[in-house]
Parts: C-alpha cells; sequence; structure tokens
C-alpha cells in the first residue's frame, strides 16, 4: 500500500486550477520531493494530501484512509513540518512537545517517554526547558520537526523545511531526514532548493501551474532533460561571442548578462573562450537547477 | 487477477480496497485543546485574573456604595444589591467575549496554533469547542468571583436559590462564546473587535439592564431590549440573586442557547471557509 496516492487532483479557486490533474503516488521508505516555483500548487498539494481541503475533483488515499473523508483517522500516523512558525510561545520547549502529544492521544507518560529522544534527535538535548522565544530560527525548526514526531508517524509531510536557515542550520536538518528515511520513514517533501532536493530525494516531481510536468530521480531527470555540462559564460564583449556559442553548443541560454551553454563537449567550448580571452567562464557540471529552470522557464513568478 | 474478476462481479464495490478499521470517534476530542489553553493560561493567570476579576468588581463596588448612596433602594433593594446580577452576566459576557475575540484571533491568527493542531488527528470542530468551552470556562471562574463577593457581602435574598447562578453563569459563557466565535471568524485584525464593542456589547450593556431596570427605558427601547442576549442573561440572573424565581427562565434558557448555537455553527462555518479552503 502507498503511504499516499493521489489521482487526478484538482483544486480550483476563483476558476484558476492552482492544482490541476495532478496524480503522485510515494513509496514506502522513500524521499519524494515536489519541486516547484513560488506559487506552483506545492502547499495546495501538500494540504490536500492531508485532508485539509476537498479536491474539486479527483481522489486521494493517505496510509489507505480515503481522504479527505477519512484524512483525521491517517494523520494519526501522519507527521507534518508546515512552512510557518506555528510553535507555542508561551510553552518550554517540553510543553511544546507534551501539548501536541495530546491532539495524538498521547498520555503524559507516554510523550514524557519520548522526549528525551526526539530532543536528542533535533539537537536540543538541554533545551527541554528553554521557552520558544529563546531559540534560534533553526533550533525552532528542528523543534518543529521534532514535534512531528511525537506520534512516531510511518509518513512526514515537510512543507520548505529549510527555507529562511542558514547553512549550517540547513545541514542540521538535512542530517535529521536522513535518519528518517534510514528509519524507513516514507518523507514528502516540498522545496525550491535544488541542492536540497538533489541530496534527500530518491525521487522528485517538478511541479508548475498545479501540474507535475516530469517526475524521475534526481538522476534520471538531468539525465533525461539537460546535457551534462554546462558553461556559463559572462564579461565584456558577450553579444559578439554568443554567435560562435551557439553554433558549438546544443543548447545556449541567454538570461541577463549571462550566456549559459549546455553541451556534451566542453572543451570545445572552453577552449573557444581561450582563444577569445576577454569573456570570463564557470565551466561546471549540469544540476538539477538547469532541469528546473528548463522545464520551468527563468521568469520571476509571484 | 482475481482482483480483476472480483471488481466485474461487484461493479463499484471492489474497485478501491477497504479502509483500515477506525477508532471510534470519541465525544472528548476538543478535550486537549482546551488542556492547551489551560496550561498556557496557568503560565500568565496572575495578570489575566486581575483583569478578569478585579476590573467588574471595582465597578459593582464602586458604582453600587458611590452611586447607591444617591440612588437609595431600586427595586426594592439597595443599589448594590440590584447591580449585583447585572455585574455578574456583564462580567461572564466580557470574559468569554475577549477570550473569544482577542485570544482566540491571536491563536488562530498569529500564533497559527490551530493550523498546528489541524494537521494532527483533530479537526475544526475540535478546535472550535475546544475554544468554545475554555472561554465558557473562564467566564466560570468570573461569574464566581462575582458570586463569592455576592455572598460574602449578602447581597442575596436567599443562599439557595443563588446556586441557580451557576448553570445562569455557564449558559451565558457558552453564548458569548459562541458569539466571540463567529465574529473571530470574519476578523481581518484585532482593530475590527472594536465595532463588535461599540456597535453591540456597548449598547446591549446600556440597554439590557445592567445598570437600571429595563422598564426605565421608552417602551420601543425595551422591546428591542429583548432581542439582545443579555438582557436574557440578567432576566435570569436578578431575581435569582433578589430571591424569586425568575419569570420567563425557558423563554430566557430558549433564546440564549439559540444565540450560542448560531453563533457557534456559523462561526464553524466562517472559520471553515476561512482556513480549510
Amino acid at each position: 500500500m502507498p503511504p499516499l496516492m493521489l489521482k487526478g487532483l484538482t483544486k480550483r479557486y476563483g476558476g484558476t486550477a492552482v492544482v490541476d490533474d495532478l496524480s503522485l503516488e510515494l513509496v514506502p521508505g522513500r524521499c519524494h520531493g515536489l519541486l516547484g516555483p513560488n506559487g506552483a500548487g506545492k502547499t495546495t498539494t501538500l494540504r490536500l494530501a492531508l485532508g485539509l481541503i476537498e479536491a474539486d475533483a479527483g481522489e486521494g488515499r493517505l496510509l489507505g484512509h480515503r481522504l479527505p473523508r477519512e484524512a483525521a483517522q491517517a494523520r494519526q500516523r501522519v507527521g507534518v513540518v508546515p512552512q510557518a512558525d506555528s510553535l507555542d510561545p508561551d510553552f518550554s520547549v517540553r510543553e511544546n512537545l507534551l501539548a501536541y502529544g495530546r491532539y495524538f492521544g498521547l498520555s503524559r507518560r507516554e510523550a514524557e517517554a519520548r522526549i528525551p529522544a526526539l530532543l536528542d534527535f533535533a539537537g536540543l538535548a538541554g533545551k527541554a526547558d528553554a521557552r520558544v522565544p529563546t531559540l534560534s530560527g533553526g533550533m525552532k525548526r528542528r523543534l518543529t520537526l521534532a514535534r512531528a514526531l511525537i506520534n512516531d508517524p510511518e509518513l512526514v509531510v515537510l512543507d520548505e523545511p529549510t527555507t529562511g536557515l542558514d547553512p549550517q542550520a540547513r545541514h542540521l536538518v538535512w542530517q535529521g531526514l536522513r535518519r528518517l528515511i534510514q528509519q524507513g520513514k516514507t518523507l514528502l517533501l516540498t522545496t525550491h532548493f535544488m541542492d536540497e532536493a538533489e541530496r534527500l530525494c530518491d525521487r522528485i516531481s517538478i511541479i508548475d501551474r498545479g501540474r507535475i510536468i516530469a517526475e524521475d530521480s534526481p538522476r534520471a531527470l538531468i539525465a533525461r532533460h539537460i546535457e551534462p555540462h554546462v558553461v556559463e559564460v559572462f564579461g565584456e564583449g558577450l553579444a559578439d561571442w554568443a554567435g560562435c556559442g551557439r553554433r558549438l553548443c546544443r543548447r545556449c541560454e541567454q538570461a541577463g548578462e549571462t550566456l549559459f551553454c549546455y553541451t556534451e563537449d566542453p572543451e570545445a567550448v572552453t577552449d573557444a573562450l581561450d582563444r577569445q580571452g576577454q569573456l570570463r567562464y564557470l565551466h561546471r557540471p549540469a544540476n538539477l537547477e538547469d532541469v528546473f529552470l528548463k522545464l520551468t522557464g527563468r521568469d520571476l513568478r509571484e | 487477477m482475481r482482483g480483476e474478476t472480483q471488481t466485474e462481479a461487484m461493479p463499484g464495490k471492489a474497485a478501491t480496497p477497504a479502509s483500515p478499521p477506525s477508532p471510534r470517534a470519541s465525544p472528548w476530542k476538543w478535550l486537549p485543546v482546551w488542556q492547551r489553553n489551560f496550561q498556557v493560561w496557568k503560565k500568565l493567570a496572575g495578570p489575566s485574573i486581575l483583569g478578569n476579576l478585579a476590573d467588574p468588581l471595582l465597578y459593582m463596588l464602586g458604582l453600587g456604595y458611590g452611586l447607591g448612596r444617591f440612588l437609595g433602594e431600586v427595586q426594592g433593594v439597595p443599589y448594590l444589591t440590584f447591580l449585583a446580577a447585572g455585574t455578574l452576566a456583564y462580567s461572564v459576557m466580557n470574559s468569554a467575549t475577549f477570550e473569544t475575540l482577542y485570544s482566540a484571533f491571536s491563536r488562530m491568527h498569529v500564533q497559527k496554533t490551530w493550523d498546528a493542531i489541524l494537521n494532527t488527528p483533530l479537526t475544526l470542530n475540535d478546535v472550535l469547542l475546544g475554544e468554545l468551552f475554555w472561554a465558557t470556562s473562564k467566564s466560570l471562574l468570573s461569574g464566581l468571583a462575582i458570586l463569592l463577593v455576592i455572598w460574602v457581602l449578602g447581597l442575596y435574598a436567599d443562599f439557595a436559590m443563588t446556586l441557580w447562578l451557576l448553570p445562569v453563569i455557564v449558559l451565558t459563557g457558552l453564548t458569548f462564546a459562541g458569539l466571540g466565535l463567529m465574529l473571530n471568524a470574519v476578523a481581518p485584525n484585532y482593530d475590527f473587535f472594536l465595532y463588535y464593542f461599540t456597535l453591540f456589547i456597548t449598547p446591549m450593556v446600556l440597554l439590557s439592564g445592567v445598570f437600571y431596570p429595563t422598564d426605565a427605558l421608552p417602551a420601543w427601547l425595551a422591546a428591542a431590549a429583548q432581542g439582545l442576549p443579555l438582557t436574557h442573561a440578567i432576566a435570569l440572573a436578578r431575581p435569582l440573586v433578589l430571591g424569586y424565581w425568575p419569570e420567563a427562565p425557558l423563554l430566557n434558557v430558549g433564546v440564549l442557547l439559540a444565540f450560542a448555537a448560531a453563533g457557534f455553527l456559523i462561526g464553524l462555518r466562517l472559520t471553515r471557509r476561512r482556513l480549510l479552503r
């Protein structure tokens, strides 16, 4: 039984389909990423998956329970890390976990027994009695993650778990998420960080305008949709050289003052650039970001 | 392939596998929400108690003794005794109203506490029921404080009768908690609640007989006052303090229950539209 199965879900707001005929099936014990620009429908998809809102069309099952009617029962075995901070500011770290445990029907004793391991997991071992406003942003996010695990969920749903965190804090969250995957939990996360998706996810759905436009493992997405090498060219005289670049590469894209050359033969490009001598360039392997930009375009959303 | 045969044999029935067995829905699912609010309140109880309890007491004693000296007797009793029932209802109303407007709004809109709870097996019904009963509990505390003063100062005629004030307090608390949740559901910000106070609460306090008997009002205003919930709360409370039975208790209870239920159900609907669409 897939932990989550969505079939042909559509959700419209005022005539606009924010989620448009979307289907998704999670594999137990794997991490699935929903990758998309702002406003692509990622959060709406999660809210549909949790049974918080009703779809206009389509159907879904969360841990075998029909959505949205039986979603409340299903959520007994689901952990959620929302995008916005929703910790109780008047409570200490421990009290936050106790109160949240009660929503799952955990007695104080049961919750107390789980708290040390959760605090350890979240790197908050010494902070049990700290009040929430005294925690850093990274600590709050880790506490939110610990809170989502109080019911020992089978499926953990995370909405942009590292947005707004500094690099150290992001790495700590990633470590935690990897350990959850090792423990056999299924993860569904949204992100617009390509490196995050590439690092954590076994499978990625690229979502744009409410539709899944590509779905595969990160490696396969890169192999299928993009040339293996990218040469980013910028500097004085780019306009004159651009024609040469376009002849040498399979695909070129200009964004502002930079020319992105996608190619299987990067030496041909870098040799030509070295001969030209004036332009600066950066040669790197193609990554998920390139796939993402190719598929969703370079225009700003919102 | 057996599955397919089955599907053909029973079209539309076996097509989707049955859901796992579900635990029986409990009528107490709202309790953790109430407990959460209680835990927070315990931490901040000092200023909260002072604001909720001391304020109406000061008004009652100040006006009761001060104005009472000029007024002498109202409806055959000292003004302070007359004022006691009005203050009781007023205080219960205020407590339930503040809790469901400002405090609930901060939990719903600012702290996102409700959003966090909705990600658990609890539903919006549970959240709002928890808030309704919590606000009612807080207003019960406010009412009890006034009742205690009524007892200590001997502002009653028949002690046993004043015990009937307890269900009146709870009912009044429920009524204004329900109405408050309805307002909360449509509030864009804290300032919005001023409309409720200026346009509804304050005129109601002046018309419902808190400070003077409603028969002092022009007939049309007195009739209008009959449409206000606080009037009915006082119509129950005042006789019980003064030692006789309310004239139309079923009507009063019915009106209060109707306001409570309408407020809560409309509030639930509007909050669902606000948070879960």
